[in-house]
């Protein structure tokens, strides 16, 4: 079984990634890089990731984030991040990225923030 | 417990479960088995990756050993070292978007003590402790 589960849903104009297991150094990691790069060659630029069932995340997980989040920007989309468990909500507090990310405990809330 | 791995990153996962394994058998809690398996994680990868540049030929030696109110973990690489003063705060304003180093902030975060030496040998030695 893959590192990284990820299925996508179209909510409107945003792609939602339900993402379950780890982003951690290689295929987690490659795994999402891949998929944004994807998603972004296809045009969906709105872009919300469920985290809620990404049960660890190390630097180079982290950094896949950022990675994504950079990627997206510069082609004018935005990415945001949903339900948060509280060890990624901590890790992204000590690297301080909860000042980079906006991050979200409802879909609904989410997804209205993209109007 | 002592063992090696060569520098392939397919190999780190590998390693920090033999070593949460060897902390789970100290009876460490929920929380500090998540720190030591963090920075198991990061120090191991660090070897691989920057140490020995993934030079499958170079090994990463991993020793952990029972202390009276922790564990130590040891994490020794071949490569020509580094000197962590040098190394860019990820949480400086003009790095926040580095894709990249992040692993020193979470192995200082997770366990209580960590130092790097230069291992006599050669190769850089990384000391970590973690109390119970």
């Amino acid at each position: 079984m893959a590192d990284l589960n990820i299925s996508e849903r179209q909510a409107g104009d945003v792609t939602i990634l339900d993402m379950s297991g780890k982003v951690t150094i290689g295929e987690g990691s490659v795994a999402l890089r891949n998929t944004i790069r994807r998603l972004l060659g296809e045009g969906k630029k709105n872009i919300l990731m469920n985290l809620g069932d990404v049960k660890y995340i190390d630097s180079s997980g982290i950094g896949e984030l950022v990675s994504s989040f950079t990627a997206v920007n510069k082609e004018g989309g935005t990415l945001k991040l949903l339900n948060l468990t509280q060890k990624i909500q901590d890790l992204l507090a000590i690297t301080k990225l909860l000042t980079v990310f906006d991050t979200f405990d409802e879909e609904g809330a989410a997804l209205a923030s993209y109007d | 417990m002592k063992f090696s791995i060569p520098s392939k990153i397919a190999d780190i996962d590998g390693a920090v479960v033999r070593a949460v394994g060897f902390a789970e058998e100290l009876g460490f809690d929920e929380d500090s088995i998540f720190g030591i398996d963090m920075a198991v994680r990061e120090a191991v990868a660090n070897a691989v990756k920057h140490g020995n540049k993934l030079d499958e030929a170079k090994t990463v030696d991993i020793s952990l050993r029972n202390l009276a109110d922790g564990i130590e973990i040891k994490i020794r690489d071949r490569g020509a070292g580094f000197r962590v003063e040098d190394v860019p705060d990820p949480t400086n304003p003009e790095n926040l978007l580095k894709e990249n180093g992040r692993g020193i902030l979470f192995m200082q975060n997770f366990v209580d003590v960590v130092e790097w030496h230069n291992h006599p040998d050669g190769g850089m030695l990384v000391k970590m402790v973690k109390n119970h």
